[in-house]
């Protein structure tokens, strides 16, 4: 325990100071251009800004409260996102004591093995038990009208917001040489290198931004944003190394990989929505949508992120 | 007491829901006598409907309801009638001791809104809408001039579908559309499809 309270309270002031600075760049910005609220899109820039300081000060809370704060958080985080992710599955009035199982069962239970530490139940829980469990439960309701698209999605609903998620907590279950107890200032690097990548690619984008990426998935991300946003990003988790095992370069290396995880599961989260007609996953954050809408690229990054640490750095 | 009971079930409702009200046809912020019709799918529609409406208005927005359900006594009388206030209705016309229409027409003299459901029943069917019994369009006639305004309620029957015990958690919305009122000489029927339509236009889906 080397001074880790004093480190991540750092951390918060940091986060805090970057805010403030966000939150007068808003008020100028209003000030100057949208007076009366009409301009759209500064009016939900400063949404934006007012929900971060909401989910940063959550977050902050979370993580003093040490490991018992992280899976609290991140469970409560799982449960609002399955709760967006199965609105939009085609689990159908058949399926309901499958979602009160997948909701009541399988959520606390895998949260329940991150507390316990138990890695060898946790890892594979939902890939193997649950993925053979939930369709026999769907199964015994007799209903075989779109069956399989049911039971599929119901499944990727729990990997994306159950197994993925979970993976943030389960960091403090490593075991690192030297690192001991300082595991919750890994979990703040992740969080804030990823959603800073994903708000540095918003930054450059629209300053620089010219060629799309993926016009039809995701028409703001261009090509320009994606490498300014991952390498800014990336540099600044170079900076950040203190709070991590790595050293500088390592850190490089494995900022690239979150970062870039994170912007392809942006992607991905984007093409489901397209595919469902949907805009956002919810409405709970204003400005942001929906907790997938903030959740998506952490959700790609994390499990990506847990087994390089745990396979590079983890003993025993 | 009843000031808690009432935050209790609305705040389950919102963990449960996340329920959003989409101001489709009026603004919320008017404060209006008014007469909300909703698609009944189960017992928890007028709670939601309960909880997206500003707080202020809440106490004089009562739920009309089947008074053989909410009189049998205990916690349900209890939430039926002191904590959402509701307007008991006799259905079984055989007892009935007051004429339903002049109990909600009374209701809206002294100045409060109503929740009804026109389908007279819970929706246990896969159709969206059962058909409108006759009892909107009397009154519509007895109060002309006070707004009807469609509500419709969606995805609160996958939440808690018929015979299932436990709720599972998923977003509801709740759309208020424009409102109608009846015009000089539309018929019964004229009137019963006009209103029916107006609510099925609110359907996302």
């Amino acid at each position: 325990m080397q001074n880790v309270h004093s480190d991540l309270i750092a951390v918060i002031a940091g986060i805090g100071l970057v805010l403030a600075v966000a939150s007068v760049i808003g008020l100028l910005l209003q000030i100057r251009l949208s007076p009366g609220g009409e301009n759209a899109a500064i009016e939900n820039l400063n949404d934006r800004i007012r929900a971060w300081w909401v989910m940063a000060a959550v977050m902050s809370l979370a993580l003093l409260g040490g490991r018992t704060g992280a899976i609290i958080l991140f469970a409560i985080c799982s449960f609002a996102a399955l709760r967006e992710f199965m609105t939009l599955t085609s689990a159908s009035r058949a399926d309901h004591r499958t979602l009160a199982a997948v909701f009541f069962i399988v959520l606390p239970v895998q949260y329940y093995l991150i507390w316990i530490s138990w890695y060898g139940l946790y890892s594979i829980f939902i890939p193997v038990w649950v993925f053979l469990l939930l369709p026999i439960v769907s199964a015994l309701s007799g209903e075989t009208r779109n069956y399989l698209v049911r039971i599929a999605e119901m499944q990727w609903a729990l990997m994306i917001c159950v197994f993925c998620v979970s993976h943030v907590p389960a960091l403090m279950n490593l075991q690192i040489p030297g690192f001991e107890g300082r595991m919750v200032l890994m979990i703040a690097w992740l969080v804030i290198v990823v959603q800073l990548s994903d708000v540095l690619q918003y930054v450059w984008g629209k300053l620089v931004g010219r060629r799309k990426i993926s016009p039809k998935l995701s028409p703001s991300k261009t090509v320009e944003g994606f490498l300014g946003g991952c390498l800014t990003a990336t540099l600044i988790g170079v900076a950040l190394s203190f709070m991590t095992p790595f050293n500088p370069w390592q850190a490089g290396v494995m900022g690239l990989a979150v970062t870039i995880m994170g912007f392809l599961g942006g992607l991905v989260m984007s093409a489901i929505k397209r595919d469902k007609g949907v805009k956002d996953w919810g409405h709970t954050i204003a400005g942001h949508g929906g907790f997938i809408d903030r959740l998506d690229s952490v959700v790609f990054a994390a499990p990506i992120y847990f087994h390089l640490t745990r396979y590079f750095w983890n003993v025993g | 007491m009843t000031e808690l009971v009432s935050w209790a079930i609305t705040t389950f409702a919102r963990l449960l829901t996340a329920v959003q009200p989409e101001w489709a046809g009026i603004d919320p912020g008017m404060r209006r006598k008014r007469i909300y019709f909703a698609n009944h799918v189960s017992h928890g529609d007028f709670v939601l409907i309960w909880s997206v409406l500003p707080k202020r208005d809440r106490r004089r927005t009562r739920p009309v309801a089947g008074a053989d359900y909410w009189r049998r006594g205990g916690l349900r009388e209890f939430i039926g009638t002191d904590v959402f206030n509701s307007l008991l209705i006799e259905r079984n016309r055989d007892r009935a001791g007051d004429d339903p229409i002049a109990q909600m027409a009374a209701a809206l003299d002294a100045g409060d809104s109503l929740i009804i459901f026109p389908e007279g029943t819970r929706n246990l069917t896969d159709a969206e809408l059962l058909e409108f019994r006759s009892g909107i369009y009397r009154l519509a006639r007895a109060r002309p001039e006070v707004d009807l305004i469609p509500v419709w309620i969606e995805n609160l029957n996958r939440v808690l579908p018929k015979g299932a015990i436990i709720p599972v958690p998923l977003m509801c919305k709740v759309i208020f559309g424009a409102p109608l009122r009846i015009s000089e000489g539309e018929g019964k029927d004229a009137f019963l499809t006009r209103a029916r339509n107006a609510l099925l236009a609110l359907n996302p889906k």
